[in-house]
């Protein structure tokens, strides 16, 4: 080559070529990877260190205790301020917006819709003793319940239906022989609390495994990583509390106070007083895509990385029709079916119920504010023509507002017809007013309207027409336990397409889902012009066929 | 009728010619699938090959204008601003259909016939710039998004109608790479640079 065939022209040519191949190769080297941030620092802080205190060596804990609160009490006498800081939680109160009376306690649902009236089965659940109506004083210290969190041996149980006691004496329920459990032995082993401890309650939420969540059962204690990615062993192992910190008993994160965005990042060095977010960890841009950690701010991380509800072994349940409650046989002895997968799908006392287990949940705006529903407000449906009894706030304009996954649970329950309002019905109890006692609806809203409202303690019960109604009603269960491995996430196109997973998600525009609707007439343009082509390129074989002949 | 061969499109012309046909198309394609129009790729890829074509085609409009500027070939979409745009049409409209003669003849220094500068020009100077900027808007939409929560949805729409305006000039363009000589004489001038181009001297002018 000599000099002469470099002129300007070929340099530009060569230079532009290598400019557009070093962009193509730049630009595809880009967002091929996709890691957790911090994936090896995510390991196990399960106890390294010998604990400072042998409980069996403790000489007031080696006697026989009669009940839990004499157990408590020799807690307290070394723990002198274990149980004031206790009272100061959720977990005691179940008084989620603090001061105002509204939480677990007055708070409605579309499970067993209510605890007032009903508290000797609910508060089998409560760290405490003793609630079994409505007259429980929050401020006895050794109604604390000490080992329903610190027990290490898991042989320590809370009878279903005694108000947070454990069985004292054998009982059946269920079909079972519960033994009291042995509380001085349980006592000399306390702990730290467990995935056993928080999960008996909570993996059992309304009355069995995995009953009332999509992403909170049993099989998180041997789940696989496909599972959870978290707190399976062959994945990161970790225990509830790496993420549910707690000071002085005061444990992070609530299904209530949700937090969809947060935008404190990680929580080390500093402490917003929430490290249960996924931001805590992770920080809010940890994908390696730039494009994808720009979802962050309309998406929270739950979305993608939860696909599916329920993915182990245990059902959930999605539906429960109150209605057809009270039906028996021909010589009067209650019902109970099951469906093809063992699961009960009807029973005299509850009446009809749908589980299900591996599938897709439903995605709503959410800014963490929960409007929740209590005994005595006014039934308002939505255009479905259902109530939702804990309407999620938010929208795509609200910078705190995320898209997130919820469980949505559907049913039908009874109503105050006459006043169309909520109501609350007395479901539990040897009273003849009990509806499992009596299955009388209408005495059932009389007994539970008496006792519901707020304050809690010595109020004087929400009006009541005496005329029993129904109403379709929705609750949200917040999905945001059970991540799935990063593989496993949302693909782009689950949602940017037109008949994605967000398809019905308004207010904002989706590039791959929206934009489509003057297609037909683009097309249409489109289509025209290729029609004038054809015509032109006809005419003129035509005039040349013509001209020759 | 004596002929000669003429250079009609530098190098670089042509260069920038077929690689920004290819860009357009790989657009195109994944532009449609982006839109929902179809699976082909999927949306992950269509989207990542959507935007590297992007910058490649933006890296050619850098160069290109580099050449127009340096070469002075920009004049060549320069409107006269006379009727001769009138008699283009007609003439596609009207002429070709009865043999006329193309009413303008291609030389080095003229090669786009009226209508074709003024098709040319705004493509150039409307809806590629449209495109690029709504396309960059698109891109860096986090950036100002927060500024104008709607703004997403009346840049894709933009940049969506510039799409569907270059299929229609697609279609018209290839189509009309067939009124030439022969039906392949501007095609192979855009490959090889050069043309057969009759002798001035026995130019039969142009008649109406």
């Amino acid at each position: 080559m000599t000099w002469r065939y470099l002129s300007a022209n070929r340099i530009l040519i060569v230079v532009a070529l290598a400019v557009t191949a070093l962009l193509v190769v730049a630009g595809g080297a880009l967002g091929d990877t996709e890691i957790l941030a911090q994936e090896d620092e995510s390991a196990s802080t399960a106890e390294t260190s010998e604990p400072t205190a042998d409980h069996s060596k403790f000489e007031i804990l080696q006697q026989d205790f009669a009940t839990g609160p004499d157990l408590t009490r020799a807690c307290l006498s070394c723990h002198t301020e274990a149980a004031k800081q206790v009272q100061q939680t959720t977990h005691w109160t179940w008084d989620n917006h603090f001061g105002e009376g509204i939480g677990k306690t007055t708070q409605i649902n579309n499970f067993c819709i209510g605890v007032q009236s009903n508290e000797p089965r609910c508060t089998s659940c409560h760290t405490g003793y003793g609630w079994k109506d409505n007259t429980y004083d929050f401020t006895i210290e050794e109604n604390v319940d000490c080992v329903a969190c610190h027990d290490t041996t898991g042989t320590y149980k809370k009878f279903p239906t005694a108000a947070g006691h454990p069985a004292y004496e054998p009982q059946d329920f269920g079909g079972k022989t519960w033994n009291p459990p042995d509380l001085s032995m349980i006592a000399q082993n306390v702990g730290a609390t467990s995935n056993a401890t928080c999960g008996s309650c909570h993996f059992n939420g309304g009355g069995g495994a995995g009953v009332k969540h999509g992403d909170l059962n049993p099989d998180l204690l041997t789940a696989s990583k496909e599972v959870d990615v978290h707190m399976s062993l062959d994945g990161a192992a970790m225990e509830c509390s790496d993420c549910h910190e707690g000071n002085n008993h005061q444990i992070n994160g609530s299904s209530v106070y949700m937090r969809p965005s947060d935008e404190g990042g990680v929580d080390l060095p500093h402490d917003d007083g929430n490290r249960a977010t996924c931001q805590s960890c992770h920080g809010d841009h940890p994908m390696a895509s730039p494009k994808l950690n720009e979802h962050t701010d309309k998406v929270a991380c739950q979305t993608c990385h939860i696909p599916r509800l329920a993915r182990g072994t245990s059902y959930t349940k999605t539906w429960w029709d109150w209605s057809t409650a009270g039906r028996f046989t021909e010589d009067g002895k209650e019902i109970t079916t099951k469906d093809e997968n063992g699961n009960v799908s009807y029973t005299t006392k509850k009446g009809d119920f749908v589980w299900e287990r591996d599938f897709a949940p439903d995605y709503v705006w959410f800014n963490g504010i929960v409007n929740v529903t209590v005994a005595g407000d006014p039934v308002v449906l939505n255009e479905d023509g259902a109530m939702e009894l804990n309407a999620y706030a938010g929208s795509y304009d609200d910078e705190h507002s995320r898209i997130y996954p919820v469980k949505t649970f559907r049913g039908i329950q009874p109503i105050d017809a006459g006043n169309n309002t909520v109501a609350l019905p007395h479901l539990f109890g040897k009273d003849d007013k009990a509806y499992w006692k009596n299955f009388d609806w209408n005495l059932a809203l009389e007994a539970g309207m008496a006792v519901a409202g707020e304050p809690y303690a010595g109020n004087s019960g929400v009006p009541y027409s005496g005329e029993v109604g129904w109403m379709e009603t929705v609750f949200y269960e917040p999905a945001t336990h059970m991540v799935a491995p990063s593989g496993d996430a949302l693909e782009c196109d689950s949602c940017h397409s037109r008949d994605g997973v967000l398809a019905s998600l308004g207010g904002f525009y989706m590039p791959g889902r929206d934009g489509g609707a003057y297609d037909w007439l683009l097309w249409g343009l489109v289509a025209l012009t290729l029609i004038v082509v054809i015509v032109h390129a006809t005419l003129r074989i035509v005039g040349a066929k013509r001209r020759s002949s | 009728m004596t002929t000669h061969r003429v250079k009609i499109y530098a190098g670089f012309e042509r260069l920038w010619h077929w690689l920004q046909a290819l860009f357009i198309i790989t657009l195109m394609i994944t532009g449609f699938e982006i839109h929902g129009s179809y699976t082909l790729f999927g949306f992950e890829t269509a989207v990542r090959i959507h935007t590297v074509v992007a910058w490649a085609f933006i890296a050619l409009i850098v160069f290109a204008i580099f050449w127009h500027i340096t070469t002075g070939a920009w004049r060549q979409y320069q409107p006269k601003g006379d009727r001769s745009i009138v008699r283009q049409a007609r003439y596609y409209a009207y002429g070709i259909f009865r043999g006329e003669e193309h009413p303008y003849r291609k030389t080095e220094l003229t090669k786009l016939n009226p209508l074709q500068k003024a098709t040319y020009l705004g493509f150039k100077i409307l809806i590629v710039p449209i495109m690029v900027t709504s396309g960059l808007l698109y891109v860096f939409y986090n950036s100002w998004q927060s500024g104008w929560t709607g703004g997403l949805a009346v840049v894709a729409v933009i940049h969506t109608l510039g799409a569907f305006a270059l299929v229609a000039f697609l279609i018209v363009h290839v189509y009309m790479t067939t009124t030439g000589e022969t039906p392949l004489s501007n095609v192979e001038a855009m490959i090889t640079g050069y043309e057969e181009i009759e002798d001035e001297s026995e130019d039969a002018s142009v008649s109406v």
